[in-house]
């Protein structure tokens, strides 16, 4: 038993030891101070997401998702309610949570390797895990590209770089703010799977921002629908389609008609 | 069809303007070759004016054959020699240069039509060079250790002050006014009061060196500091990067382009405060030469103290542009100085 348990620990690669953080979103209202005046984004905001999920929210644009995505990741308190991970308040980022945001963001004054380390490298730990970097640049197909420059990069690999720098922490909650919102409709297929599958291969959870209906039900098992600003959670569709997923699906093309009569906009399917 | 296009091709025109194409580093090259030549023909065959007497006339219009010897060589070598491709390069400005100087060699050495002693000839200024080099060296060797040591404590202070006032509201707090009233005064206007007060003129000029290049380092590294991208800092510390990650290794390195434009700022104030420092108060340094051959009516000393001083000072700024072209070499187009 305890042999099997070893074995498998040997075969799966390095990533994948931790367990995907469950996330428990409690009741959370934010504001905004704008010119003075209090700017509401998010009301009264609750819903739970499981270790190992993959959760899309799903909004339109502005009304406060990647606000929410700032509270999960640490970067602001909230001003009303709760966000636990695991049962333990968040009082600030940890590199556990990891974000990618929609606009890469790479440093320029640093090679694609010397971005994708920063995590460790902030943490001190850098030299005992280098191959992690070689790894995760490995794995989003920027092996050859490990010395250029950001200005260098298309787009597309640009925010493969921004990922590997993100998976290079072994993030037990990835965080993904529209991170394919930039890309070209092709890249942007591509990516799509390549998110999948990494997710099902790496057991962490997965918290997705998005506008685009089908990028959320193609990727996530539960899509949380947002009102307008101030965003609230208008409904919640589960996803039950086994992976991979097909763009033809009709199962997923019934969903979408449900997902946009929440959002108010059946009359355009 | 070919009849067609080959006639096309053929126009007297174009045949023209590809030989002239094909010909111009060539002809450029032959022309300031000839141009100093002839130059160091003048300096040397037409008499000097009877009243005047430079010993150096000869031995001047033996540098200037050398140069046209040198042209020369460069304008026949190898296009890949860095000879070659200085000369190639330089060759309408060395032209025009050997028409400037055979129009003052004349107007000064062999017509007098200048008055004497204000614009002495080229070989007056060739002699200082080769007589006073001594004198000249020290003044060099002074100048730089006194620039140089004002100019890094100014930038070291300046830049500690800017990251400072940038990242804390604290620091920024006691030190923004103080910057406010007290940076916008020329070093300068301090002069009289620090060589009252501190216990050298060198000291004195260290103080007012350091203060020149501090202002303009704390300014643009402050703003450059304060227009770092927020996303850079939330991006850091999801990943775990502490306070000190964050100024080390994302504020610094992100207003480095600000950076330099202060030390370039800085440095050019410095030149300006080492001058006046040196005429007024230190008794060593180009400044001071510069001084003492006016002092004695010794202007062809002061054209050589000028003519070094603008050579170090440029050698200076594209030493500085140099270091930022090696630091920001991951920014797309720099301005090539």
């Amino acid at each position: 038993m305890v042999a099997a348990i070893a074995l498998k620990q040997q075969v799966l690669p390095a990533p994948n030891q931790a367990a995907g953080l469950a996330l428990d979103v409690a009741d959370v209202s934010h504001r905004f101070e704008l010119e003075g005046k209090p700017l509401p984004v998010l009301d009264r905001v609750s819903f739970k997401v499981e270790s190992g999920e993959f959760v899309a929210l799903l909004g339109p644009s502005g009304c406060g998702k990647s606000t929410l995505l700032r509270l999960v990741a640490g970067l602001e308190p909230p001003s009303a309610g709760r966000l636990l991970v695991d049962g333990e308040e968040i009082a600030g980022p940890d590199p556990a949570r990891v974000v990618v945001f929609q606009d890469p963001t790479l440093y320029p004054w640093r090679t694609v390797w010397k971005n994708a380390s920063l995590g460790l490298e902030a943490r001190g730990l850098l030299h005992a895990r280098r191959e992690r970097v070689d790894q995760a640049l490995e794995l989003v197909g920027l092996g050859a590209f490990a010395n250029a420059l950001p200005h260098q990069l298309s787009g597309g690999m640009a925010q493969r770089a921004a990922l590997a720098r993100a998976l290079v922490n072994d993030p037990r909650l990835l965080i993904l703010d529209e991170p394919l919102g930039k890309l070209d409709s092709l890249t942007r297929i591509t990516m799509q799977g390549e998110l999948v599958s990494l997710w099902q291969r790496s057991g962490f959870t997965a918290l997705l921002v998005t506008h685009d209906v089908e990028e959320a039900l193609f990727l996530a098992s539960r899509v949380i629908v947002f009102s307008e600003r101030p965003a609230r959670i208008v409904a919640e569709v589960a996803n039950n389609r086994p992976y991979p997923r097909h763009r033809g699906d009709p199962h997923l093309a019934e969903l979408r008609g449900k997902v946009l009569s929440h959002l108010g906009l059946d009359a355009n399917w | 069809m070919s009849a067609v296009s080959e006639s096309v091709r053929d126009t007297p025109s174009i045949r023209l303007a590809a030989l002239s194409s094909a010909l111009a580093p060539w002809a450029t090259g032959v022309a300031a070759t000839l141009a100093w030549l002839a130059v160091a023909a003048l300096t040397y065959f037409w008499q000097d004016n009877a009243d005047s007497d430079w010993p150096y006339t000869d031995a001047t219009a033996v540098a200037f054959a050398a140069l046209g010897g040198l042209l020369a060589v460069g304008t026949v070598s190898a296009s890949t020699l860095r000879l070659a491709q200085g000369v190639r390069r330089y060759a309408p400005w060395l032209l025009v240069l050997a028409v400037f100087f055979a129009a003052w060699e004349v107007v000064t050495a062999k017509v007098a039509l200048l008055p004497m002693p204000f614009f002495p000839p080229p070989q007056a200024i060739f002699e200082v060079l080769v007589d006073d080099w001594v004198r000249l060296a020290d003044s060099i060797i002074a100048s730089l250790f006194l620039l140089g040591r004002g100019y890094i404590i100014g930038a070291a202070v300046g830049f500690a002050m800017g990251v400072g006032v940038g990242w804390s509201v604290r620091i920024g707090y006691w030190v923004h006014p103080i910057l406010r009233f007290i940076g916008p005064l020329p070093a300068t206007a301090w002069l009289p009061l620090a060589f009252f007060v501190f216990p050298s003129s060198a000291s004195a000029s260290t103080f007012l060196i350091a203060l020149a290049t501090g202002f303009p380092v704390t300014v643009l590294t402050w703003s450059g500091v304060a227009s770092v991208r927020s996303d850079y800092y939330d991006i850091a510390r999801t990943l775990g990067a502490s306070a000190r990650f964050l100024v080390l290794k994302v504020a610094i390195p992100a207003a480095l382009p600000h950076v330099f434009v202060g030390l370039f700022m800085g440095l050019g104030n410095s030149f300006a405060v080492l001058v006046v420092a040196e005429m007024l108060g230190v008794k060593s340094g180009l400044g001071w030469y510069l001084q003492w051959a006016q002092g004695w009516a010794a202007y062809a000393n002061m054209y050589a103290a000028l003519l070094v001083t603008a050579l170090i000072c440029s050698s200076l700024i594209t030493l500085l542009f140099k270091l930022r072209d090696h630091l920001l070499s991951w920014q797309k187009g720099l301005v090539k100085w």
